[in-house]
């Protein structure tokens, strides 16, 4: 039986020609350009505005979690105790404490990236489902406190979230005034990810998640980096939490259940695991699917399930993935 | 006489139940325990799996007429049988790559399974009736004691020794842990290997049918019976120490024991006390309290 | 001179024209959007049956009074969760032209659904849900709460069964808002009547099996088991009841929430004796009669819950004061709504109050033995009619701001 070790991930394939880094910066900038114009063009063109701001959220928490296991190579069961706790502090702040949106959100995103620090702290510590385990585990107490905590709301949630004056001067219960900022924040977080990939930093978590081993004997503290990898994927899954919670109006304990958490790491999946813009991809994807397929009830989970099954045992790379490998290119 | 203020009948009654509780924890632990201790594949269908064994048996009931016992039986060869298909078919081209495949494969097939079935039967649950040999119960004095439930215990104590003995006292067993030892040796020495790697497999899926047969009389029979208890025998799994048979017994009939306790003191938390454990535990022992460190 | 007098000629008969003109319907058709859970607990209770009892709704007001109104019944899943919900209410309003929502029970969405409906100046005719914060707190210009309320199941079943000697109660709660409430609610009514509460325990979300809980509730010597919980649970805690002797030892149950679907699954074997207090059954009189058999032919076999005879007498009710008002904006015509005396076949005569909640007769049943019931869904037998004014929380006690303005 094959004892493959558990804590490396395989990213997308090294087929590519190393490209240069000023050919793969010029790929890079334009499909970013491309992403970009599809999300300010898509409410021009009649697309429900909703619907796309809840895209973008879900992206941004896919890019935030494919930082953590694309390049990271940790996969954690727990993520969405980012995105709900986060939710619930924005909406809380916005509501209860009369925060403006933008104080609201970045309430929400600080606390995700301290509840990720503490989390990251007694994760890190082991390895490949252990992590994985101990994350979920941790999901599930953030879950129990959730319920049970009067100011969540339980099972009501928080509902009637004021949407607010961003800095104080825009209201931004027109959706023509709110869109323009949740699209802020996405391509924000965005180049924040894109930034941090490609820098030092970056790269020696890449090279932590390829050879631990060698990587430590180079001098290079695993655990630190890894830890604050950790801490970051938090803090931009928070993000698109507390964000989620103002566009929506609403925090639920749908955003802390493990559902949630299964969600992400589908979306990453699809989109292509390891690379920049498969997670907003596989987001939007999955999310369309939600919508549209609404009415069929109970097949959503069905037609879920058999995409899990066919992306792992046909499409690896996911749809970017399969798109870079054809195009002899990393995206 | 009364511990903690609660008096010493009740809470003898309460680690009963417990108990019968952990009975179906450490039959759900045992067939994920034997499929990744000896295969290594991280089975997130066993929740969906344990689910077909209990519609197995309200199927063979309202359809064939096959009672309890029989389905007993039947039920966990037939999904067993499921899961011989998909490991052949599904699971056999992802052992050279990392368990996250294993584990992204199964759990989607566990949402391709409760979808179906939740279109189909809707989600209000099915009736199965207690077999008329079980019905009925004892007073003990300090609780009246279902007899259904007490066969509950005494079977999954029964099935999960003799695993235990096959495992890890026979030759068959010998053989079997071998081969996921080092697969290649235990070959040359003429045993067809994957053939024994997909039985173990559709054992440990067999084990979870069984469990969801003998479920059935007692909780209802709906397409989510599994959904909310695979995360917790996974709980149960990896605190036992994975690869432990007898770690996911013991932490089996053990988290039983400590629910029942947490019903009574602080019920509110004793769906989430099995994750408080363990955290701890994974913090003091890594792999966990049976576990081999590897 | 002339061309002013032709000019206020043509303006007069302008607005002549525009007096004598249709009413102002957006987008000239009445949409209605039934939102319940189409596939879980309590699909049954609602679910499709609902947009059944909607569609009845609207071809017989069309066919009694032949309006021109023109209306379209539209339905979703909210699988009970507030998100979901809250989601299809505001796509519904904002992008699909729905000018009311019916049905959606599970409280936590329908307060969502409220809020919603609030904020965009619609309407909303619950019937499904159990909150009594829907006509207190949380009451709002645009919302009619139908069918029932914890306020009224507790006083209905809590009084007459502490009456008939249940004065000592330990309770099941589900451990959610609507089973606090339910909770608290009885405990109240049990204490004012002088009945003691020996003891509660809060059971979790998703929890299969009762059998911990009732050995608490069975060494608590409680005379009543009170069941704090709804659908699947309820229907499981009664189960395992009768697997632990809980009746058989001298205990009985008092379902809080029950609905018809609940006993026809539960069967008559388990569910005797129960006491179970409903807005609705469907052989009270030969009008229910009448519209559950017809009902039944478009549902499958199946009989009404009291859910769906809500539906059909809150849309009926909905279209009416759409016609006397002229309009389908949502405060207007839950204004006139209020206005408009309610007078139907299922729930006789009734009005809707300046809190938003219906008030109408309301039953005490108590469920058959087996050996007196002739056919099936015939499982309830009256034990006492509660007038309209008694059941219902006094209109003063709700704090609700509609009400404490004037």
């Amino acid at each position: 039986m094959d004892s493959a070790n558990p804590s490396t991930v395989p990213t997308t394939p090294r087929t590519a020609k190393p490209a240069s880094t000023q050919d793969a910066a010029r790929t890079h900038r334009v499909a970013f350009i491309v992403m970009a114009l599809i999300f300010i063009g898509a409410p021009l063109v009649g697309v429900y505005p909703v619907f796309m701001m809840k895209v973008m959220c879900f992206a941004l928490f896919a890019c935030a979690f494919n930082l953590l296991l694309g390049y990271g190579g940790l996969l954690s069961f727990g993520h969405a105790m980012f995105l709900g706790s986060a939710g619930y502090v924005s909406a809380h702040a916005a509501k209860v404490w009369g925060l403006t949106p933008e104080l609201a959100i970045a309430m929400g995103a600080l606390c995700a990236g301290a509840l990720g620090w503490v989390a990251g702290k007694l994760a890190i510590r082991r390895q490949g489902i252990y992590f994985a385990m101990i994350t979920l585990a941790l999901a599930q107490l953030v879950f129990f406190f959730s319920l049970q905590a009067p100011f969540t709301g339980g099972e009501d949630g928080i509902q009637a979230v004021p949407r607010g004056k961003l800095f104080g001067l825009f209201e931004l219960t027109n959706p023509v005034a709110m869109y323009p900022f949740v699209l802020a924040i996405f391509l924000g977080g965005f180049l924040l990810i894109y930034r941090i990939v490609h820098s030092p930093f970056g790269q020696v978590l890449k090279a932590i998640r390829e050879n631990e081993p060698r990587a430590i004997s180079l001098g290079y503290d695993a655990d630190k980096f890894k830890h604050r990898a950790f801490v970051l994927s938090a803090t931009l899954a928070g993000l698109a939490g507390a964000t989620k919670a103002i566009v929506f109006q609403l925090a639920s304990l749908t955003d802390v259940h493990w559902s949630m958490s299964g969600e992400v790491v589908l979306m990453t999946l699809v989109g292509g695991m390891g690379t920049l813009f498969g997670p907003v991809v596989g987001a939007a994807v999955i999310v369309s699917m939600q919508n549209y397929l609404a009415q069929l009830g109970a097949w959503v989970t069905v037609v879920q399930g058999a995409i899990f099954v066919l992306c792992v045992l046909l499409f690896r790379r996911g749809i970017i993935g399969e798109i870079g490998h054809l195009l002899k290119k990393s995206l | 006489m009364e511990i903690f203020g609660i008096p010493i009948q009740a809470m003898m009654g309460q680690l009963l139940i417990g108990l019968i509780n952990g009975s179906f924890y450490a039959l759900l632990s045992l067939g994920l325990a034997v499929i990744f201790g000896l295969l290594n594949i991280i089975n997130f269908a066993h929740g969906a799996q344990y689910m077909l064994g209990a519609f197995g048996a309200y199927l063979l009931l309202n359809k064939l007429g096959l009672g309890y016992w029989g389905s007993l039986l039947v039920a966990p060869i037939l999904v067993g049988a499921t899961g011989v298909v998909i490991e052949r078919t599904m699971l056999k081209p992802l052992y050279k790559l990392d368990h996250l495949y294993g584990l992204l494969l199964t759990f989607g097939l566990a949402l391709i399974i409760q979808g179906l079935f939740r279109n189909e039967y809707g989600s209000t649950g099915l009736p199965y009736a207690i077999p008329k040999a079980l019905q009925g119960g004892q007073n003990l004095g300090f609780m009246f004691l279902p007899n259904y439930r007490a066969w509950v215990i005494v079977a999954s104590l029964v099935v999960c020794l003799s695993t235990w003995f096959v495992i890890e006292k026979t030759r068959l067993g010998g053989y079997l842990r071998a081969a996921t030892e080092n697969p290649q040796l235990v070959q040359a020495f003429g045993i067809n290997v994957p053939r024994m790697i997909t039985l173990t497999y559709g054992f440990g899926v067999a084990l979870a049918a069984l469990a969801g047969v003998m479920a059935a009389p007692i909780y209802q029979v709906s397409p989510q019976m599994g959904e909310n208890l695979i995360i917790v025998v996974f709980a149960v799994v990896v605190i036992g120490g994975m690869g432990s048979i007898m770690g996911a017994i013991v932490t089996g009939f053990g988290l039983g024991l400590i629910e029942g306790l947490t019903k009574v003191f602080y019920p509110e938390a004793s769906t989430t006390v099995i994750f408080v454990i363990m955290t701890i535990v994974l913090l003091i022992r890594p792999a966990g309290l049976f576990g081999a460190q590897k | 001179m002339k061309r002013n007098a032709l000019w206020s000629l043509m303006a007069g008969l302008g607005l002549l024209a525009a007096a004598s003109a249709q009413a102002q319907i957006s987008g000239n058709v009445v949409k209605i959007g039934v939102m319940n859970d189409m596939s879980g607990l309590y699909a049954d209770i609602g679910g499709p049956g609902s947009v059944v009892a909607a569609k009845m709704a609207v071809e017989d007001y069309l066919k009694a009074t032949k309006s021109s109104l023109k209306v379209e019944v539209v339905s979703a899943d909210h699988q009970n969760k507030p998100d979901v919900g809250s989601s299809i209410a505001r796509k519904w309003y904002e992008t699909d032209g729905v000018d009311m929502i019916a049905d959606v029970p599970t409280s936590s969405v329908a307060l969502a659904v409220n809020q919603v409906t609030k904020d965009m100046g619609k309407a909303f005719v619950n019937t499904g849900a159990a909150s009594s914060d829907l006509t207190g707190k949380d009451c709002s210009p645009n919302t009619v709460h139908w069918l029932y309320d914890t306020w009224m199941l507790a006083h209905g079943t809590g009084s007459a069964v502490v009456k008939a000697g249940g004065d000592s109660w330990f309770f099941l709660t589900a451990d959610y808002a609507f089973g606090h409430a339910l909770e608290r609610d009885t405990s109240e009514v049990v204490k004012a009547a002088g009945g003691k509460v020996l003891g509660s325990v809060k059971v979790p979300l998703g929890t299969a099996d009762f059998s911990s809980f009732l050995l608490q509730a069975q060494s608590s010597k409680a005379k009543i088991v009170g069941l704090a919980n709804a659908g699947g649970d309820t229907i499981n805690s009664i189960k395992q009841a009768a697997e632990f002797g809980i009746v058989k030892g001298g205990q009985k149950l008092a379902g809080l929430l029950v609905f018809l679907p609940d006993i026809h699954g539960l069967g008559l074997n388990t569910a005797q004796g129960l006491n179970i207090t409903e807005a609705f059954y469907w052989d009270l009189n030969d009008g229910t009669r009448a519209w559950s058999k017809r009902f039944a032919a478009l549902h499958g076999g199946k009989y009404p819950s009291s859910d769906h005879a809500g539906v059909y007498a809150g849309v009926l009710h909905y279209l009416k004061a759409v016609d006397a008002a002229k309009t389908d904006d949502g405060a207007k015509v839950v204004a006139k709504m209020k206005e408009l005396p309610t007078d139907d076949t299922l729930f006789g005569k009734g009005t809707v109050r300046a809190d938003g909640r219906k008030i109408h007769p309301v039953y005490l049943f108590e469920v058959k033995k087996p050996s007196e019931s002739k056919a099936p869904y015939d499982y309830y037998k009256v034990v006492q009619t509660i007038p309209a004014e008694q059941a219902f929380r006094p209109l003063n006690e709700g704090n609700c701001p509609l009400v404490t303005k004037k």
